[in-house]
């Protein structure tokens, strides 16, 4: 199991790098001058040139390159250029909110997700399961920023039973989480239920049945498990997800995390503390991804078998 | 060569009747033509909308603020007096054209390099498939918010940003659909004949990729609407006086108190035109392709 | 006969599935009796409804499409076809138990071994585990799994072909059964755990005394294991004798196929599907108006455009076809 984890870090350093590259070249590439534009009117044509040679910004784009990934890994993303700060401290600092955010999404959307995509299996081809079908779709198809103007226009504005905004204790955090939640929820239950259904076509479920296994035995005890696999796995996938919803719902209710700064680092056009973030957030969805491939192996014995085989 | 005719006759045969299932089976999905009733309707309402609206989408009628709904402004009007509706059927066109226009390209890039990296196999699949990985593991907003910050914000960009998000999964997609029907008979005989690769490619792997591409084109579709949307919302995407629909959300959430109609009746369209776009898909993928089902 | 007592009597089963052209009937009228302590053949080509006669004795039958529409199915003495789901589910494992073809699928790949192998004990006795995994050991002994203890914690996937068909026999006499169904059991796996599972059912019947219908398109199995031979044919049964008469002198054209095509010792790797007969099984829809086994009989005549009954052969012996009524049909309208 180790050897796995090991293998599977090992192979996601090419992806990383690779990332930091493009990520690295698209962000130095930007026409103006960061510096300048930092100095505004302050800064005589000699003070920027000084400043632009303490900040190496006339070395080759390779050295500057080595020179960031080098600091990287030493945690050292720069300095914000608006708040002249270390992007390590400013992003460490709103990442609990962020990952709050995003555990509290996540629980809404299983606990939406996968009950109705259960019960959308179960109930195959009935009104039930289109009606559950429809109301996934329009979880999908409801743009993050709407949903949340919406509920903010019901709950917070019209009924006054929650915060518009800001974040100052558990009942802020409960629409951004309805709406980030709610977003992927359609998703999860439209996977539970193709994933339930292909379970139930199995041949062990006919075994089950043989045994005398009522329906909802042969669910609990047999199908389930094997179905909501992929469901987990998805689940650490859906990183990713999260956090490009975060940006919109970070930005909505006025949250300080990692997708807020990422927001204002482009409107101040704050280069490394952009940089920064979004490397950061890569860095999250890589790690998701690990994750749910060990889970999968974790859950899987199949597959446990195999990667000791292949260790 | 008579025996050739012989055979191509029952293809040609077997073609049509595909077609004529595939029309059949998508007609008799109820959902789908409502979606590509309602998709039509949007067109032919966004393309005709100067005709069909009395409304200036761009004149500013200060006395005229954040009126309600009347028979003259049937959603209301915005902050600077324009007529919602006028608004919200102008930003279709940038909607669509945003829906359409990056999801041909990244089909079309995915495409390529599926194949490409299906069919050759190696250094070239290894390369493309890494590059894929990448382009999945950057959260797709983050990505496009970057390079909207790179490239300066405007329609062309857009298209840029949101065909270097899409590409990656379509390519993904062709390339497992490539590997299945490189083992299949034709294209082994095809090979025994000498037939060149790049003919094998794009003339025998090629087409029967298509109702694949097509079932991704019509998903991808609401997918880069929404990635516009956001876009726009977050100030990053279409500039005013230019107006897509995410624009409008966002233009009109400084007013949800006293003209909730301003932000709310955009996104409607922009969940309407998804929902619409989705169920066409899924029709689609039915009757083109039922092993893509779930 | 008075005392004959068979554990199984079924009776006019019919069993029809409804699809996008009307109903088919997948099958029709099947008659036949499974005595105590006997192991009854039901043979036939893929398609000739032997699964589907399994299923619905468990009431199986896939759901919604499908359904038992007429006949009777005695148990023990006891009507189970018309229980409804709760009844048939007491039944299910507890009376009638099957162990199907795929050893490999057939068991759950994320629940160990021994959980599966005991769950009937679970739903019927309702045993707590520790008194269900002693049992399992005992039946792992029971079915020769080599060192059972340490296999009760595997996982399927652990286990070889030959072994998870033992596990799944012995899942399914755990309960002491009346009646094993065992569809192709041996059809996955190769030639020497065949019949390595072979004799094992048939030992289990000697020392247990259970009963057992074996599905198989194999006469050679028939032959070495069964008492009773049921043949079917397009949903229906053709002919049903007892052993060494339908070996002697077998009476349906199809059976005297299907015994041209048993392989011989050499040839058994090539010739496994019955290739003698030509033509394929009628497609259940499309049937054609009378015997339906006629389009691909050597002895088809004129007669053979209206159906069937099925006709006494010799004592027990009976076959569905116009050959044997032939002669007493022909003399009387010879008379008249």
């Amino acid at each position: 199991m180790l050897m796995f984890a090991l293998r599977r870090i090992l192979v996601s350093i090419p992806v990383l790098i690779g990332i930091t590259l493009i990520l690295f070249i698209m962000l130095n590439v930007v026409p103006g001058d960061p510096i300048a534009l930092m100095m505004k009117e302050h800064g005589s044509p000699e003070v920027i040139e000084r400043v632009r040679a303490q900040m190496h910004l006339d070395d080759p784009l390779i050295t500057r390159y080595l020179r960031f990934l080098w600091d990287a890994l030493h945690g050292d993303l720069g300095t914000s250029i608006k708040l002249n700060r270390p992007v390590t401290d400013l992003i460490l600092k709103a990442f609990p909110n962020t990952l709050m955010l995003a555990v509290c999404a996540a629980l809404v959307s299983w606990l939406i997700g996968i009950p109705i995509g259960i019960l959308s299996a179960v109930r195959r081809d009935t009104f039930l399961d289109r009606f559950c079908m429809g109301f996934s779709l329009l979880g999908v198809s409801m743009p993050i920023f709407w949903s949340a103007l919406l509920l903010q226009y019901v709950f917070a504005m019209k009924l006054k039973l929650l915060p518009v905004s800001g974040f100052y204790g558990w009942r802020y955090m409960v629409l951004p989480a309805l709406v980030l939640g709610w977003s992927s929820a359609g998703v999860i239950s439209r996977l539970t239920r193709s994933s339930l259904l292909e379970v139930m076509r199995l041949d062990y479920i006919r075994t089950a049945r043989a045994k005398g296994l009522g329906e909802a035995g042969v669910i609990t005890r047999h199908a389930l498990k094997n179905a909501l696999i992929p469901v987990v796995t998805i689940m650490a996938i859906q990183v990713a997800g999260l956090l490009s919803g975060a940006v919109i719902t970070e930005a909505i209710f006025s949250i300080p995390g990692v997708g807020r700064i990422t927001v204002n680092a482009i409107s101040s056009r704050d280069m490394p503390l952009l940089q920064g973030a979004v490397l950061f957030a890569t860095v999250l969805v890589i790690l998701g991804n690990l994750v749910a491939d060990i889970l999968y192996s974790v859950l899987d014995p199949r597959i446990r078998a195999q990667m000791k085989k292949e260790a | 060569m008579t025996d050739m005719s012989d055979i191509a006759a029952p293809e040609a045969l077997e073609e049509a009747s595909f077609l004529r299932d595939t029309l059949r089976t998508f007609s008799r999905n109820r959902m789908a033509m409502i979606g590509l009733i309602f998709v039509v309707t949007l067109v032919l309402a966004a393309a005709f909308a100067p005709w069909i609206s009395p409304h200036d989408p761009y004149r500013v009628a200060l006395d005229e603020q954040l009126l309600p709904a009347s028979t003259t402004y049937w959603l209301g009007t915005d902050n600077f007096g324009r007529d919602v509706l006028t608004r919200i059927l102008y930003g279709a066109r940038i909607s669509l054209v945003v829906g359409i226009v990056p999801s041909l390209i990244s089909l079309a890039i995915g495409t390529v390099l599926g194949i490409l990296s299906g069919y050759l196999g190696g250094r070239t699949d290894f390369v493309v498939m890494r590059l894929a990985d990448m382009m999945i593991a950057f959260p797709s907003l983050l990505l496009a918010m970057v390079v909207m910050y790179t490239l300066g914000a405007n329609l062309l960009n857009i298209f840029f940003a949101l065909a270097l998000v899409g590409w990656a999964s379509v390519a993904r997609v062709v390339r497992a659909q490539t590997l299945a029907l490189r083992e299949k008979e034709f294209i082994e005989a095809a090979r025994a004949n000498g037939t060149s690769r790049s003919r094998i490619m794009f003339g025998h792997i090629f087409p029967n990729v298509i109702p694949t591409l097509i079932v991704l084109f019509s998903l991808s579709i609401p997918e880069a609407i929404m990635w516009e949307s956001s876009l726009s919302f977050l100030g990053v995407g279409v500039q005013p006086p230019e107006a897509s629909w995410g624009l409008l959300v966002a233009k009109g959430k400084e007013y949800m108190f006293q003209a909730p109609a301003v932000a709310i009746a955009p996104g409607v369209a922009i969940l309407l035109t998804v929902m619409a776009f989705n169920f066409i898909g899924d029709g689609l993928r039915d009757a083109l392709d039922p092993s893509m089902k779930d | 006969m008075a005392d004959y007592d068979p554990i199984l009597s079924v009776r006019n089963l019919r069993t029809e599935f409804s699809g996008g052209r009307g109903d088919v009937r997948v099958l029709d009228d099947v008659s036949f009796d499974v005595g105590r302590g006997k192991i009854i053949g039901l043979v036939g080509e893929s398609g000739s409804g032997k699964s589907m006669t399994a299923l619905s004795l468990m009431g199986l039958v896939p759901k919604p499409q499908g359904r038992v529409n007429a006949g009777s199915i005695l148990l023990d003495g006891t009507e189970i076809s018309k229980l409804d789901a709760a009844g048939m589910r007491r039944i299910r494992g507890r009376d009638i138990a099957m162990v199907f073809q795929e050893p490999m699928t057939s068991l759950n790949p994320v629940r160990r071994v021994w959980e599966q192998v005991g769950e009937p004990l679970a739903i019927h006795k309702g045993l707590g585990r520790s008194a269900i995994r002693k049992r399992v050991l005992e039946m792992f002994e029971m079915v020769g799994i080599p060192e059972p203890q340490t296999r009760l914690d595997a996982y399927p996937h652990q286990l070889s072909g030959g072994l998870r068909q033992r596990a799944m026999i012995a899942m399914g006499l755990i309960c002491e059964p009346k009646l094993l169904i065992a569809d192709e059991p041996t059809t996955a796996l190769d030639v020497t755990t065949q019949a390595q599972i072979l004799r094992l059912m048939r030992d289990l019947r000697d020392r247990v005394g259970t009963s057992i219908i074996l599905i198989t398109h194999d006469l050679g199995i028939i032959a070495e294991m069964c008492d009773e031979v049921n043949v079917m044919y397009a949903g229906q049964m053709v002919e049903q004798a007892n052993v060494f008469d339908l070996f002697e002198n077998p009476s349906h054209p199809y059976t005297r196929g299907l015994l041209a095509s048993i392989p011989r010792a050499t040839e058994a790797r090539v010739a496994r599907r019955m290739p003698s007969i030509p033509g394929m099984v009628p497609n259940l829809a499309k049937l054609p108006p009378g015997c339906r086994f006629a389009p691909r009989c050597r002895d088809a005549m004129p007669t053979c455009q209206r159906p069937p009954d099925l006709e006494t052969v010799g004592t027990g012996h009976v076959a569905r076809c116009w050959l044997h009524a032939g002669q007493t049909a022909l003399q009387s309208e010879a008379t008249r």
